[in-house]
């Protein structure tokens, strides 16, 4: 049974994001994983070796789209042209959902390449909104939206980044991609209880999770995607489990990239946290 | 906030202190960003405007090994900082930085002085390699698809991975050995976690500068993997002509019309060589 109504696919599992790095051992060694996540802009090329190992892994595996560069927080309308490619992806994959970011990175046609943090605004929650419903109904595929890393915060916000994002995907009638690694190292750089985030997002609209290491400096913390989870964070997930229920749930790991198995195992460290709360849950 | 993003940094790889319009920048973060107990509102600011900077210039770092080489690694960021200034990504991907390099180059020769050609042929010949990568592949014309049709009438297209460089320096053989000095690097996935400039490569076994030769070359894909060949005059120049829309026929005519060797049978020549071309894969419909 679906944990949720925007969960169909909490058979899932753990999966863990497909890089470069691995594809040679994924290929030759083919590993039992329950899934891969892709970079949706990374495919969307028109040939060569991105897309030669993408139909390779596709014969294999199960595949879920995650877009870094859709901007759906952005003020100006989405760009049609990205959109046909990531539909032409998403007819690719088959990807039962697919994920992108609350956030902004492109203005005037010139980009970032960042995911800027929006400011908290009834305005903004509304072309948000808008964004994700053309994104929907034109990709004819559920969407998650993500929660981000910030590092600053504007004055122009009228709530808090969950009532934030709750006023979103309430509006958009969408899926939110719940990043409980994005909350703690925001909490960390904005003094707020990363635990009240959790319990006051809607639940029944949590499609996926994510899970990711960090960084910390000296007078903030850095979203760096290169160490193992740490400790607070899967503290966090295992909050979020009891909340939302058995749900997909993926490591993100992009920078200084161990073996594929030590990813792996890093991963499937989220089972036990899963299979914790099932008992407690029995019991 | 976008401003402040793009905005170069300083030469301590910093914000700059004074927005366009000659404010302080500090007075301007306190306009839209709040701070925090740690951190100014210029601080918070200045760590996107840092990652900015630390992503793009990293992506062209890893994809212009050659062209680094050529100018030493610090003049190196100081032109890939005015291109990107001058030039910001207009594409989703950061496959595309160096789309206008090339252009950029060519409009500001200073900054590659006094190699400006050599330079040159080396951005073309790295950003070919970027488009040989990923580029589209079309349906392959048949060696039997060309041999029915009249030469008169065949219009072959080359496919748009596929790219023709007139090179003034031997860079392919010099890029062979910077790549076999450089440990492998592979661009980092895309995601928001940069941290620092990218780091300059210190105390590296010298390579022996290109010598000037005139080099004609095809940047290409076989199997999905990168390939560079060296051709001769003349078949350079009926795939230049191809490429143009010629007839087969024109693109024979044209190419031998010019050469300078008398004691070669042509006719078996370009059967041969049409005969690897297509082999290659590298022919193509035309698009009408």
């Amino acid at each position: 049974m679906p944990a949720n109504a925007f969960n169909n696919f909490n058979d899932y599992g753990i999966g863990i994001g497909l890089r470069v790095p691995h594809y040679r051992h994924i290929l030759e060694k083919k590993p039992v994983v329950d899934w891969f996540e892709i970079i949706s802009e990374n495919f969307m090329v028109d040939g060569g070796r991105p897309l030669q190992v993408l139909d390779q892994i596709l014969e294999q595996y199960r595949v879920v789209q995650h877009g870094v560069a859709m901007y759906l927080g952005s003020a100006d309308r989405l760009s049609r042209d990205h959109l046909k490619k990531v539909k032409r992806l998403v007819k690719r994959t088959n990807t039962p959902w697919l994920s992108d970011h609350l956030c902004w990175g492109s203005v005037d046609g010139r980009y970032t390449h960042d995911l800027l943090p929006m400011p908290y605004t009834f305005a903004a929650a509304k072309t948000t909104a808008a964004n994700i419903r053309e994104a929907s109904d034109y990709l004819e595929v559920p969407i998650c939206v993500e929660n981000v890393s910030s590092y600053a915060e504007f004055h122009a916000s009228e709530m808090t980044e969950w009532e934030f994002l709750s006023e979103v995907v309430e509006r958009a009638n969408c899926g939110i991609l719940l990043d409980v690694n994005n909350i703690y190292v925001s909490s960390q750089n904005h003094n707020f209880d990363p635990y009240d985030y959790l319990n006051n997002v809607p639940h029944y609209r949590v499609g996926q999770i994510h899970i990711a290491g960090h960084s910390k400096f000296e007078k903030y913390i850095l979203d760096t995607h290169d160490h193992p989870v740490l400790d607070p964070v899967w503290k966090l997930y295992a909050h979020a489990i009891k909340l939302v229920g058995r749900t997909a749930t993926l490591l993100e790991w992009d920078d200084r990239i161990p073996t594929f198995a030590e990813v792996h195992r890093e991963a499937l460290k989220a089972n036990q946290f899963v299979e914790d709360q099932f008992q407690t849950a029995a019991a | 906030m976008a401003s402040a993003v793009f905005r170069p940094l300083t030469a301590r790889d910093r914000m700059q202190p004074r927005w366009s319009d000659g404010r302080s920048a500090r007075t301007v973060a306190n306009e839209f960003i709040k701070p925090n107990d740690r951190l100014s509102s210029f601080e918070r600011l200045e760590i996107y405007n840092r990652v900015y900077w630390f992503r793009v210039l990293d992506c062209l770092y890893d994809d212009y090994p050659g062209l680094r080489a050529i100018v030493g690694e610090k003049k190196f960021l100081r032109l890939a900082t005015a291109y990107l200034a001058k030039y910001p990504s207009v594409s989703f991907t950061l496959r595309n930085l160096g789309q206008r390099l090339e252009q950029f180059l060519r409009e500001e020769p200073s900054w590659t002085a006094p190699n400006e050609i050599l330079a040159l042929d080396m951005a073309r010949f790295e950003w070919a390699q970027v488009v040989a990568f990923d580029n589209a592949e079309k349906p392959r014309l048949t060696m039997d698809e060309i041999s029915n049709t009249p030469p008169g009438r065949l219009r072959i297209g080359l496919q748009p991975y596929l790219s023709l460089l007139e090179l003034n320096y031997a860079v392919d053989r010099f890029l062979l050995a910077i790549k076999k000095r450089e440990a492998d690097t592979l661009r980092d996935e895309a995601s928001n976690t940069f941290e620092s400039m990218p780091h300059l490569q210190r105390r590296k076994r010298p390579v022996r500068r290109p010598k000037q030769e005139q080099v004609r070359l095809v940047v290409h894909r076989y199997d999905n993997l990168l390939y560079y060949k060296r051709l001769e005059p003349e078949a350079f120049a009926i795939l230049r002509a191809l490429q143009q829309g010629k007839s087969v026929e024109k693109a024979c005519a044209a190419a031998l019309a010019n050469s300078k060797r008398r004691d070669v049978d042509w006719v078996s020549q370009i059967q041969e060589w049409f005969h690897d071309w297509s082999a290659l894969g590298w022919f193509c419909s035309r698009a009408r």
